[in-house]
């Protein structure tokens, strides 16, 4: 395949001879992987402005965690070194967007370090993992520290109040591994999932349901801070505007297709107007369900990852709206408040499956009208 | 006017502002030409002529042996010095007559005078086409008189000329319609007749605005011919890709353009038909675009069939860090090992890639994104079809459609990982046709 320089009528010919096509579209991995990290400038620096300068440090050490394991174990394989691909410094990035921003300095190492070994090396790097790696480093972090990953919950702008400044690092109570009471605070979504529950529960204590019914109304109503993002949250995902600034960006360069995310935050939006209510059906909230949470930053950045999503048209709109009704059932009925990251991986798992039966049907096949054809 | 245009598809650079506004030239007959007797698809001619004979310019060199073959003729008069197998740009050997030139440029005589053309019969006019050895001027070389004698079971309604020139950087079919723009309409009124189709459509790129206009003029008061604006997107000039667009029949599996009542044509051909025609005029030249990084001087020449590359090329200034000399496109052509090959019939161009462009990139694993799967225009899925060939799986290949592969190298060409997809296809393809005539062959 490689172009060599051969001989004619016996002499030595200049020119080489490979087979059609001759030319190839300047579009590279590096390329795509590095205008993805752009596209997610913006709610860097979002997260950081947020949660100070605490989140720099851990989306750094994320990133060089990453960057570093890769190097390892390609330099111990002996196979071809690829960490200027941006894949790494990707997958570093993606997975301390979807920390808390009060975890400790290790968490984002270790998440790091899982992601590219687990999710990405053992099968043989870049295009042969079958899951987000990213997401699969959440996932390890979720299940080893349940604590650190659900309790760390910084507000934004904690930096601001009592003796904190921008680049303040300690937040933990002496002798505790708890935050500071003054720096923590329940996520829009935790909010509404322990409120939805008082309220759907018949027997609810009557001051509960008062207390729920106010939690609900400011949480519902919270839709500037939920689109600015000065909410509770993990670093990277809790200003929609910034988000979607860099996929509006991605959608235009065509890096990523409009299907998976346009049919995820579709789907969601409608099961949610169904379902999420707590006057029956139809009372639902779509917006704040797609505003809340990680599923813009879901959608658009970690469901359209190239490697572990159908490549199939139609593929991609069951993948779209696979991940909207797991993210939906998770939040209402499953164990955590948010379900993004986790329907995102069940949604990869059957990516083989899917593209497999999603293959279109060739150019050909309609069947001619001969009626039609009267010379 | 609305713009049509057929699913999937890729978008490569054009380069066609290198010669678009470069008017044809003609180049003087060359000192001496190489004329395969095989530059169609079928059965190659047989040389009717001896060594050491005179021949003149239009002379009947061989004659074709069966019906899917035609003649070819002496390009330049002079001495027949030898018929021996030569190289040729398919990249094997073809036997060739060679022909040394006396200077002279004698012509047979009669052709060029201008001749009635209609009372002529359909099959008088298939004969004429014959006689003047067509084949498909648009690079696969077709005969034409073949493609234009469809079985009675199959109907044409509808003659579709090819003007769409969606190969990047070639511009000599978009010359000849502003330059003969006469000549192929009349010999496609031609092939309508011929076919008795009811109506014709003419497809243009868009990028051929002034192409476009002109041919519009030229059709006005043909009510059956229509003139179409095509978008520009490879591959828009594939037979099957142009009819959908222009008609949204699709070309079944396996089947021929004829099953849904269509015959395609392109341009020059349609020129070429009418010079057999009504001049009487085989197809001893034609126009080749000369041009690419490489070239010095890029421009569309007229040129006799069997002249060397090199003429061209001279012609065009020479080379500049010539790297890759490719005959036709880009996306579809063939490398040459060499400019002493010949200008065959289905030489629309010469592109000369420079050093660098020539290099094609190391291929990386697969990451799964889709794009050739998007811009596949026969919606196949061409990531998992080359990994099968890859792994020799030719059943599993051959049930997503390998053979359905037209090799148009849209997917090689968008590949991010710059896996050679097509070549994979083209490998898988071969293999199978080999194993299919193995097991006709034992049978």
């Amino acid at each position: 395949m490689t172009p060599q320089e051969v001989n004619s009528n016996g002499s030595t010919s200049r020119f080489f001879i490979s087979v059609a096509p001759h030319i190839r579209d300047r579009v590279s991995i590096p390329q795509i992987m590095f205008t993805v990290n752009g596209a997610l400038v913006p709610a860097l620096i979002g997260g950081i402005v947020f949660f100070g300068m605490r989140a720099a440090w851990l989306i750094l050490v994320s990133i060089l965690a990453a960057v570093a394991t890769e190097w390892a174990i390609q330099k111990w394989r002996k196979v071809p070194i690829t960490i200027n691909d941006g894949s790494a410094i990707l997958t570093g990035l993606l997975l301390a967007f979807n920390l808390p921003a009060g975890v400790p300095i290790w968490i984002p190492i270790l998440g790091s370090m899982f992601a590219i070994t687990i999710g990405k090396q053992v099968f043989g790097g870049l295009g042969f993992n079958p899951m987000n790696p990213a997401l699969l480093g959440r996932a390890f972090l979720m299940a080893s520290y349940p604590v650190h990953m659900t309790k760390d919950w910084l507000n934004p702008f904690w930096w601001t109040q009592g003796s904190y400044n921008f680049f303040s690092w300690g937040i933990r109570q002496i002798g505790s591994s708890q935050l500071v009471d003054s720096v923590t605070g329940a996520t829009p979504l935790e909010i509404f999932k322990t409120a939805r529950k008082v309220l759907l529960d018949t027997n609810a204590d009557p001051d509960k349901v008062l207390h729920a019914t106010e939690n609900m109304t400011s949480v519902l109503g919270s839709y500037k801070a939920l689109i600015f993002g000065n909410v509770g949250g993990c670093i990277g995902e809790t200003s929609a505007v910034l988000l979607l600034l860099g996929a509006v960006f991605l959608l235009y360069r065509r890096i990523i297709g409009w299907k998976i995310p346009f049919f995820y935050l579709g789907t969601l939006a409608l099961l949610a107007w169904v379902f999420a209510g707590t006057d029956g059906l139809f009372s639902g909230d779509p917006l704040f369900h797609i505003l809340a949470g990680g599923v813009v930053l879901g959608a658009f950045f970690m469901a359209t990852d190239l490697v572990t999503t159908p490549i199939t048209y139609q593929g991609q709109i069951i993948f779209g709206v696979g991940c909207g009704v797991i993210t939906l059932i998770i939040r209402l009925v499953g164990g955590y408040p948010e379900g993004c990251s986790y329907s995102i991986l069940l949604m990869n798992m059957v990516t083989p499956l899917i593209d497999r039966y999603t293959i279109p049907k060739k150019f050909g096949l309609k069947p001619v009208k001969i009626q039609e054809i009267t010379a | 006017m609305a713009k049509k245009t057929f699913p999937g598809g890729a978008h490569p650079p054009e380069h066609k502002d290198l010669t678009e506004r470069h008017e044809v030239v003609v180049l003087p007959p060359p000192s001496h030409v190489v004329i395969p007797l095989l530059q169609h698809t079928g059965a190659a001619a047989k040389p009717i002529v001896e060594k050491g004979q005179e021949v003149l310019v239009g002379q009947v060199l061989g004659e074709p042996t069966g019906y899917i073959s035609v003649p070819c003729h002496a390009s330049i008069s002079g001495k027949m010095v030898a018929i021996e197998p030569m190289p040729h740009p398919f990249g094997h050997l073809v036997d060739s007559v060679i022909i040394e030139s006396d200077g002279q440029d004698k012509w047979v005589e009669g052709i060029g005078k201008d001749y009635p053309v209609d009372n002529l019969f359909p099959d008088k006019i298939i004969n004429r086409i014959r006689d003047g050895g067509l084949a498909g001027m648009g690079g696969a070389a077709f005969p034409t008189h073949v493609k234009l004698n469809p079985p009675k079971e199959k109907p044409i309604d509808t003659a579709i000329l090819n003007g769409a020139e969606c190969e990047p950087f070639l511009t000599s079919d978009h010359r000849l319609m502003l330059e003969n723009t006469e000549d192929i309409i009349r010999g496609f009124q031609l092939i309508i007749k011929v076919l008795g189709a009811k109506r014709g459509f003419i497809g243009i790129e868009a990028n051929k605005p002034d192409a476009a206009q002109k041919i519009a003029e030229a059709v006005k008061g043909n009510s059956n011919i229509k003139v179409f604006l095509l978008h520009v997107k490879y591959p828009q000039g594939s037979e099957k890709q142009l009819i959908w667009a222009l008609t949204k029949r699709e070309v079944p599996s396996g089947g021929l353009p004829m099953d849904v009542g269509c015959v395609v044509q392109n341009v020059a051909t349609a020129k070429a038909v009418w010079d057999a025609v009504a001049r009487k005029k085989p197809l001893i030249d034609r126009v080749v675009t000369v041009t690419g990084p490489g070239i010095r001087q890029p421009g569309n020449f007229r040129v006799r069939i069997g002249a060397p590359f090199s003429q061209l090329i001279d012609a065009a200034g020479g080379m500049v860090n010539g790297g890759k000399v490719i005959m036709g496109g880009p996306m579809m052509g063939l490398a040459q090992p060499s400019l002493d090959l010949p200008v065959i019939k289905g030489t629309s161009g010469i592109v000369v890639l420079d050093h660098n462009s020539s290099k094609i990139p190391e291929p990386k694993p697969c990451i799964l994104c889709g794009r050739c799967v998007d811009v596949c225009p026969m919606r196949l899925v061409p990531t998992r079809i080359a990994t099968f060939v890859e792994y020799n799986l030719l059943k599993q290949a051959t049930q997503l459609g390998v053979l359905d592969c037209m090799e148009c190298g849209s997917c090689t060409y968008v590949c991010p990982s710059n896996r050679n997809l097509v070549h994979w296809i083209k490998f898988g393809k071969l293999s199978i046709l080999e194993a299919r005539k193995k097991t006709m062959e034992t049978a």
